[in-house]
């Protein structure tokens, strides 16, 4: 069981909640796990969503393990220039 | 991964020295070749209509006359882009916006093109099209836009982010928040709260070079694009999307790149290239007008910040919060939410709260430019910071020190930072011999802070190594900055050859795996780390092939310095042997040794920068002149220290711009005023000091070099650190950029007024 915040806009998809609490291992276990409970985040997962844990950004690796106690963040995935 | 990414102390050899560009004398000569400086045999020329009006149906579009007229190939509107994009509401709105379907939703936007067989019959094909629009009410300011009375431009959009689903379309596309802790028992503590409003205006990234392609669609289906980008497999994967063919079938070349910052990472012209090719069943060569770049590629938001501080007497800041309303153009956007993000990360905050309100308006679709969002959003948040220091009678430059982010504080935006350079930025700040030269009548110097996050992302190489033991290495991230240089050090200092015996290029999209766009700061951090991964397998290999020709075990073969190495003393008698000895036998060993990789770079480390600006301000005319600049950034590690100065005099150039010159200007008719550089003036080396740079390296946790992408934060501070310097050089805040002559000169006035009562 993993903590998870939810930033910016991805709160509204969860119903408003800013925290969750999601069984997953890595970061695909908790993708599947959240468009579930969630179905709104379907297409926010679709449109990119990146995972901190304990800091590091993550953009595509859905093999990325969420180390229990880890802190997780899911913010909008960002263009850049 | 095949290695450790985290990052290991080590001396360098080659990474960190300053070879000469490579690039350079190929740029100063013109023999480098840009965008538009590739041709084909046969091909014709491509134009574009676009609407005269800001907002405006499409009732009907003849283009009999058009495809008439001797010497025309090709017309098409968008019907002949029909929608391929399956639901996928972002490719969509490329589609649109390349091609209008319904509605014009901006002056500019394309209507139809044709492909001729020069520009003169191209030219007066497009007067033969005829349009007939129901013009339609427009809103191009972003305030404006919000109000309830405003000109609904997208019926389809539906406030995101909102508790309730609204009912109602909404010029609003996204409401975003970020945050920690209270910020009202925050406010609460404070001794002195500073709430201020700001505006900057909507600027072009101002690439010498314009969009330029040459497309060229087979019968077969096949095709081929040659195009400046800055991400080709992406405008690979774009372009094939929305013109039907598979990806594999359309090869994208990238030319050399005459700036970009953003710009280039969004398909422009490129569909309409081909789709014309294919009709016309010939090559199609499109490129964009100087005003066609400035009315329809994408500019910056044009923004509405509201910024309140509170901190005691002490220093400390208990609670910040701001709100910010930027524009996207008529298309769904992403830009307040990143400014939200980046408003107050450079401080540690245990009460802060920021909200972003995506806006919707009649002007081209918003692109990035170079850490987008974020200087407006530091614009407002500096200016605060600078002017709540006073306030309180402490140093700006202490003041931020004291509240600065550090490692294990939790970001405004979420995450907890690792090992940063905030801190350091702003001791070097404090130490500089700037901040002690002495400053004239109506000379005034201020400071400022930026933040940028950089990214990582997918990413391949390939590294070939010659029988004549040279290094051919391949990357699939266009060179925007140096990059080619820098990869040539990283494969050097791996193999432990000389700089000189390895040469990068670009390759096209059907030569190397998918590579994201060159973005958000990520092409050297990514390409180094993929490089690195390369040189490694070739080391490996190359191990092999020594343990083969000495016929030992490969586990008693180590890699030195460019050699490989018989350890143990039973090898005692072996000598080494070198890089270019082992290529020379590759054909008897096994064949051709080469090492490749492809990966998902993750880990890139934010980066932070401080700037020093002082300026004179003429009382008379509001004319402004700055006389001394001084930037200092994180670079992580710089793998190429004159690249790494150039992309801070770069960054900082374009924001003094920004800062003091730039703006599209709207007529009330809602026609872009100042489409070309006479109008929309950028500033010249005559208008710039010589910009001081010093690189600081804490390095990045998550690359084995500590690398940190460069290339974008430094645009971030300049717009606060002039104002400040404005503010002290003449006494008059200034909150809505870019501070023109007209802006300064009203100030002063209002500022005269305010003391003569």
């Amino acid at each position: 069981m993993v903590e998870v915040t939810l930033w910016g806009s991805l709160g509204a998809a969860a119903g408003g909640q800013s925290k969750l609490d999601i069984e997953a291992k890595d970061i695909r276990e908790l993708f599947r796990k959240l468009s579930e409970q969630y179905p709104a985040f379907e297409p926010l997962i679709d449109r990119g969503i990146a995972v901190a844990i304990d800091g590091t950004i993550y953009r595509d690796t859905w093999s990325k393990k969420l180390p229990p106690g880890a802190e997780i963040f899911l913010l909008p995935r960002l263009a850049g220039g | 991964m095949n290695f450790d990414p985290r990052y290991s102390g080590r001396n360098f050899s080659s990474v960190g020295t300053r070879p000469i560009r490579p690039d350079g004398v190929d740029k100063v000569t013109g023999r480098a070749r840009y965008g538009a400086d590739f041709n084909m045999a046969g091909q014709l020329v491509g134009r574009v209509l676009r609407s005269p009006h800001a907002h405006a149906v499409i009732r009907k579009i003849d283009t009999s006359k058009a495809e008439k007229l001797a010497g025309v190939k090709a017309v098409i509107t968008a019907a002949d882009l029909p929608d391929l994009t399956d639901g996928d509401a972002a490719m969509f709105d490329i589609l649109d916006n390349c091609m209008a379907r319904t509605k014009a939703l901006y002056d500019g936007h394309a209507v139809a093109a044709v492909a001729a067989i020069d520009a003169r019959t191209a030219r007066q094909a497009l007067k033969l099209i005829e349009v007939d629009y129901e013009v339609l009410p427009h809103v191009t300011d972003v305030d404006e836009a919000m109000k309830h009375s405003a000109p609904l431009i997208n019926d389809a959009i539906f406030t995101e982010g909102l508790e309730e689903k609204p009912v109602k379309p909404s010029n609003v596309c996204k409401r975003t928040q970020y945050g920690h802790g209270d910020v009202h028992q925050g406010f609460a503590q404070a001794d002195m709260i500073i709430e201020r409003s700001f505006k900057t205006e909507q600027t072009h990234q101002g690439y010498i070079e314009p969009h330029a392609c040459v497309a060229s669609v087979n019968p077969d289906g096949t095709a081929d694009l040659w195009v400046c980008t800055q991400g080709h497999f992406v405008y690979r994967q774009h372009c094939a999307q929305l013109l039907g063919l598979e990806a594999s079938k359309l090869r994208v070349t990238s030319s050399e790149i005459g700036g970009g910052f953003g710009g280039k990472t969004h398909v422009w012209a490129e569909p309409v290239a081909l789709a014309l090719s294919r009709k016309a069943g010939r090559p199609v060569k499109l490129v964009m007008t100087r005003d066609e770049v400035f009315r329809a590629s994408g500019p910056t938001s044009a923004t509405s910040i509201d910024v309140k501080i509170g901190a005691k007497k002490d220093g400390t800041i208990t609670a910040a919060e701001a709100t910010l309303r930027y524009s996207c153009g008529p298309y769904a956007g992403m830009w307040a939410e990143i400014g939200a993000m980046t408003a107050f990360a450079c401080y540690r905050l245990e009460n802060v709260k920021t909200v972003g309100y995506e806006v919707l308006v009649n002007r081209p679709k918003t692109a990035a430019y170079r850490a987008p969002s974020a200087p407006m959003a530091a614009f407002a948040v500096e200016s605060a910071v600078d002017e709540l220091a006073k306030e309180i009678g402490i140093d700006p430059v202490d003041f931020r020190i004291k509240n600065a982010a550090q490692e294990g504080t939790r970001a405004s935006y979420g995450p907890v930072y690792g090992p940063i350079g905030i801190g350091p930025t702003l001791e070097a700040v404090k130490n500089h011999p700037h901040m002690k030269a002495p400053l004239g009548t109506n000379q005034g110097r201020g400071m400022a802070c930026g933040f940028w996050f950089n990214f990582g992302g997918q990413t391949c190489t390939d590294l070939n190594i010659g029988m004549d033991g040279s290094v051919s290495l391949a990357v699939g991230t266009v060179d925007v900055g140096g990059s080619r240089a820098s990869l040539s050090l990283v494969a050097a200092e791996e193999l432990g050859i000389d700089y000189a015996h390895v040469k990068a290029i670009v390759a096209d999209t059907s030569s190397l795996g998918y590579n994201d766009m060159t973005d958000g700061s990520r092409g050297t951090f990514s390409s180094s780390m993929a490089t690195i991964s390369a040189a490694r397998n070739a080391i490996k290999i190359l191990r092999e092939r020594a343990a083969q020709m000495w016929d030992i075990s490969v586990d008693d073969v180590v890699w030195e310095k460019g050699h490989a190495v018989a350890k143990g003393e039973k090898h005692g008698n072996l000598g080494k042997l070198s890089l270019k000895e082992i290529a020379a036998q590759s054909g008897k060993t096994g064949g051709p040794i080469a090492g490749h990789s492809e990966l998902v770079a993750d880990g890139a480390g934010v980066s932070f920068a401080t700037h020093i600006c002082d300026i004179e301000v003429d009382p008379e005319t509001g004319s402004t002149r700055v006389i001394r600049y001084t930037v200092v950034q994180d670079a992580g590690k710089a793998v190429h220290p004159t690249y790494v100065e150039g992309q801070y005099q770069g960054g900082a150039a374009q924001g003094i711009g920004w800062a003091l010159n730039e703006e599209y200007i709207y007529g009330k008719d809602g026609r872009l005023q100042n489409p070309g550089f006479l109008d929309y003036r950028i500033p010249v080396c005559s208008d710039l000091p010589m910009i001081d740079t010093q690189i600081l390296e804490i390095p990045n946790p998550n690359h084995p070099y500590g690398v940190r992408g460069v290339g974008e934060t430094s645009i971030v501070p300049p717009l606060a650190a002039i104002a400040n310097a404005v503010s002290n050089a003449v006494g008059v805040r200034m909150s809505h950029i870019p501070m023109s002559p007209p802006r300064i000169l009203a100030a002063l006035e209002a500022e005269r007024e305010r003391f003569s009562r």
